[in-house]
């Protein structure tokens, strides 16, 4: 039975990932501003990759084809994967970002909102343990390289290897894990911020990226694409603790302002853990998951073996997931308040 | 004088396409030829056939009596000949047919005499006789018999509310009956608080009606509070115009009469107005024509009239039309059988073409993106209910609260997946009513016949009494004059008496319960669900005392 209504308010999937891809551009811009091409090799290598396995997989799985690729889910995903990953990273690496990512995190669990962890952060986690070195070659800021690669360039490294270029001449650590390596050595905080990686807030370049994350996130939350619960207690969650830790221990664990716009974190507040999928669903909900998920990022940093916490503090809210839902439900309407005075205003 | 407004949460903003049909004045229809008046037009028992075919008719004759508590009557809208009362198709979302009395017209339109009704100086119950017989029901489309609101039942009710909202898009008849009948009205509502002893009335109207609003601020009476309410679907739900105004949320699996509170249809005070005042029955009401007609507008129709004539009288549709609406896009249904009459039910008719109703999209996974939710004026969690519906899950179901849903449809609307998410609700709701009937034939045919074994039983005790007592008369009799001592007397007695029980305890015991017992494990199985299903509801029920 095809009941009312009769009328739609002409909201579509495709169209929400669309958006969701738009936001991010002003971040993509910046990279490319400060990184040089990199950027579009990784996103255009992530996102055949993705098509490609998704059609796959649809294929092997007897679904139609045609829905669920223009419903831009799996390029949203490409996009999201290459922007966590470090750009002029071999083409294989991205290959097999994304076999975790559509393959295993999305396809194996039955596709489109059935998966149960964000299929980009499994990605990026299969990758992270797996090639440890490659993940954390990074593409220096243009005007600090000593070699600045243009698109020709890159697109050699990325599918031929180095070739005649030291991929010293192009990559440099990021600043999380310069701070880590510097301060276990006891080195003093000045002297690890006066190195010229560092910039107002967080990494050079980086952090003007982070900003334009947070635009695009704005945006997201102005179009009502999403609510202000997760990235807001998300970035809460991540300042309050790496504050904490600051206070406590300055020498070695870096401010909140750092931890903010460093790493995953923008990207993560209001792109990665707000997606709905795998995000708790409730206002209470999204509060605690997010809130969490922030304070673990931090726990990670400080603590953990990796330079960067985002993906795997939001893998492990993710599981968590279906019981904080279960238990946020938010009252119904008619239930339990009892009569209000009736208003005399 | 501004009064507090309060914000339901949810709710969406769809096309009102209001302006296509509420610029013209309402008009009146040409005698019909035949008329088709369910005996079912309300919520309840049908009314029961007065007249048979052959019979003649005036208008506003009762042809149909209420039947029952929750019935009310219906009247023969011209004055004829019953040429047959006969299942006849019916506006149902099922296309079903329904019990109805068919009139042949005889033309001249003549009818019985109207009595007004002194309603100051009557007592308020024997004005709901009246308007009993009247066939009063609810016009805002759940047609609940006028009479049974109308009875405060020792409830307090102090506030009363008019429904003049009219949230649904296209329809615009209460509009139309708001500007041109205010003063009319007033006076429904005069009888509605007469007879309910309110002190508080409110009027709701969406802010897109200003005319509306307008005409019954000029009409309202000191006492009568018109308010403007933001335009809003859902708006004028009962529950959610109840709220917006009061601030009072009605009950869960209550009514808001439980919170002090009665909420009227504006078409319903007006038609109460001509059953009390005129004494004229209910034989019409204001409807809309509206969509891919020549002339959208409204009429008002006499209750009976095909809606194939109504449409004839809009003009008739244009080419290209692609069937009909009856209610409104959001919570209305198709038309099944454009022979189906207009009932007090039908405030709308919308002839659908491909541009204005363009067939659904798709559907697609649920990504859980929580719009539903956003968008639910029952703060419902719909993506839940889904999940579990689509799974056949109803337990899990009902436990997100789905007999909360009023079915509005604003999920389905926002839903970027486009999934008919109310289709699934209907479809869990009626699911678990159906198991519910079961279970409930189970559990009736269990006391039955542990009631019969419990008959049987006692029949055998009372014979094994009556017969322990003729044999000790008959020994009395034949010891008529041997002093025997009562103690021994009584232990025999005793004795005969405890044989007949344990006697009777042993048939019990070698009968077997039959229908219950051999149950088949599917049936057990979801009998055991119910339980625990109705366990838990219970249990919530008792903890919100």
């Amino acid at each position: 039975m095809i009941g009312s209504p009769y009328t739609l308010g002409g909201n579509s999937t495709s169209t929400i990932m669309l958006k969701v891809m738009l936001a991010l551009v002003p971040g993509i811009l910046a990279h490319a501003w400060y990184f040089g091409p990199g950027i579009w090799i990784s996103l255009l290598v992530c996102s055949v990759f993705a098509l490609g396995f998704e059609a796959f997989m649809l294929l092997m799985r007897g679904r139609p084809l045609k829905h669920a690729l223009s419903d831009n889910s799996a390029l949203l995903t490409a996009w999201l994967l290459a922007l966590s990953l470090p750009t002029l990273a071999p083409w294989w690496l991205y290959a097999i970002g994304m076999l975790f990512a559509i393959v295993v995190a999305k396809q194996f669990y039955g596709g489109l909102g059935q998966n149960l962890f964000n299929p980009a952060m499994i990605g990026y986690a299969a990758l992270i343990v797996s090639f440890p070195v490659n993940m954390t070659q990074w593409a220096a800021p243009v005007d600090l390289a000593d070699h600045a690669l243009t698109l020709l360039d890159a697109f050699d490294v990325v599918f031929a290897g180095q070739g005649s270029i030291s991929p010293d001449a192009y990559t440099s650590a990021t600043v999380l894990d310069t701070w880590k390596t510097q301060a276990r050595l006891n080195t003093p905080v000045a002297s690890i911020l006066s190195q010229p990686m560092f910039g107002w807030a967080g990494g050079r370049g980086m952090e003007t990226v982070a900003a334009m994350y947070l635009l695009g996130g704005l945006y997201l939350f102005w179009s009502r694409l999403i609510t202000w619960h997760i990235p807001l207690a998300f970035l809460v969650g991540v300042a309050a603790s790496a504050g904490l830790l600051h206070l406590i221990d300055p020498t070695q664990h870096a401010g909140p302002l750092l931890h903010l716009f460093s790493g995953g974190v923008m990207l993560g507040a209001f792109f990665i853990a707000t997606d709905p999928v795998t995000a708790a669903s409730t206002p209470r909900g999204k509060l605690i998951y997010a809130g969490l998920a922030g304070i673990l990022t931090a726990i990670i940093r400080a603590f953990g073996g990796y330079p960067d916490g985002v993906a795997f503090a939001v893998l492990l809210m993710n599981i968590c997931v279906p019981f904080i839902d279960t238990y946020t439900q938010p009252r119904v309407f008619g239930h339990g308040a009892g009569p209000k005075k009736a208003g005399k205003a | 004088m501004s009064r507090k407004l309060y914000t339901f949460n949810g709710g969406v903003h769809p096309d009102g396409h209001k302006a296509m049909s509420n610029g013209t004045p309402i008009r009146a229809m040409t005698l019909l030829p035949r008329y088709i008046v369910p005996l079912r037009q309300h919520i309840g028992t049908p009314a029961r056939p007065l007249v048979a075919a052959g019979d003649t008719v005036l208008r506003g004759q009762t042809i149909g009596a209420a039947d029952g508590y929750v019935s009310t009557a219906v009247h023969a809208p011209t004055s004829g000949r019953v040429v047959a009362v006969e299942p006849r198709a019916v506006p149902h979302p099922s296309g079903m047919f329904d019990l109805a009395v068919v009139i042949e017209s005889d033309g001249a339109d003549r009818a019985i005499e109207f009595q007004p009704l002194d309603w100051r100086n009557l007592d308020p119950s024997a004005l709901r006789n009246r308007v009993r017989d009247m066939g009063l029901a609810g016009l805002g489309g759940a047609v609940f018999p006028s009479y049974i609101k109308l009875n405060p039942g020792g409830q307090k009710i102090h506030t009363l509310i008019l429904n003049g909202a009219e949230c649904e898009p296209w329809i615009t008849c209460d509009d139309r009956l708001m500007r041109e009948r205010a003063p009319e009205l007033v006076r429904g509502i005069e009888i509605m608080r007469h007879a309910l002893g309110s002190e508080t009335v409110l009027i709701g109207i969406e802010d897109n009606k200003p005319e509306a609003i307008a005409a019954l601020r000029a009409a309202a009476p000191a006492g009568m509070e018109v308010i403007a309410v933001p335009t809003r679907y859902p708006g004028g739900g009962g529950k959610q115009l109840t709220y917006s105004l009061t601030g009072v949320e009605t009950p869960a699996g209550g009514r808001s009469t439980d919170v002090g509170i009665q909420v009227f249809n504006v078409g319903t005070a007006y038609s109460l107005y001509r059953a009390v005042e005129l004494g004229e029955p209910m034989i019409s009401r204001v409807a809309t024509i509206t969509g891919h007609v020549a002339q959208p507008g409204n009429f008002e129709v006499r209750v009976g009239t095909p809606l194939s004539d109504l449409v004839a009288a809009a003009g008739g549709a244009l080419a290209g039309a692609s069937g009909e609406l009856i209610g409104g896009p959001m919570m209305g249904f198709d038309l099944r059988d454009s022979d189906a009459p207009v009932t007090k039910a039908v405030n709308c008719l919308i002839v659908k073409n491909p541009r204005l109703f363009p067939a659904k999209p798709i559907e697609l996974p649920c990504i859980r993106c929580g719009a539903c939710a956003q968008a639910c004026p029952a703060d419902l969690q719909p993506f839940e209910m889904y999940w579990y519906s689509r799974a056949k899950d109803f337990g899990r179901a009902q436990s997100y609260n789905l007999f909360d849903c009023i079915e509005c449809g604003c999920c389905s609307y926002v839903c970027p997946s486009h999934i008919p998410l109310v289709d699934y609700f209907r479809f869990s709701k009626s699911e678990i009513w159906e198991r519910e009937r079961e279970k409930r034939s189970a559990d009736q045919a269990r006391v039955r016949h542990e009631f019969k074994v419990f008959r049987l039983e006692r029949e055998k005790q009372d014979k094994a009494e009556k017969f322990a007592k003729a044999a000790e008369k008959s020994r009395e009799s034949a010891a008529s004059n041997a002093v025997t001592p009562a103690d021994p007397d009584a232990e025999k007695k005793k004795a005969i008496l405890q044989a007949a029980l344990d006697r009777a305890q042993k048939t019990k015991e070698t009968v077997t319960p039959k229908n219950t017992e051999n149950l088949t494990s599917g049936v057990q199985k979801e009998i055991d669900a119910i339980e625990a299903r109705r366990a838990k509801v219970e249990e919530k029920t008792e903890s919100h005392e």
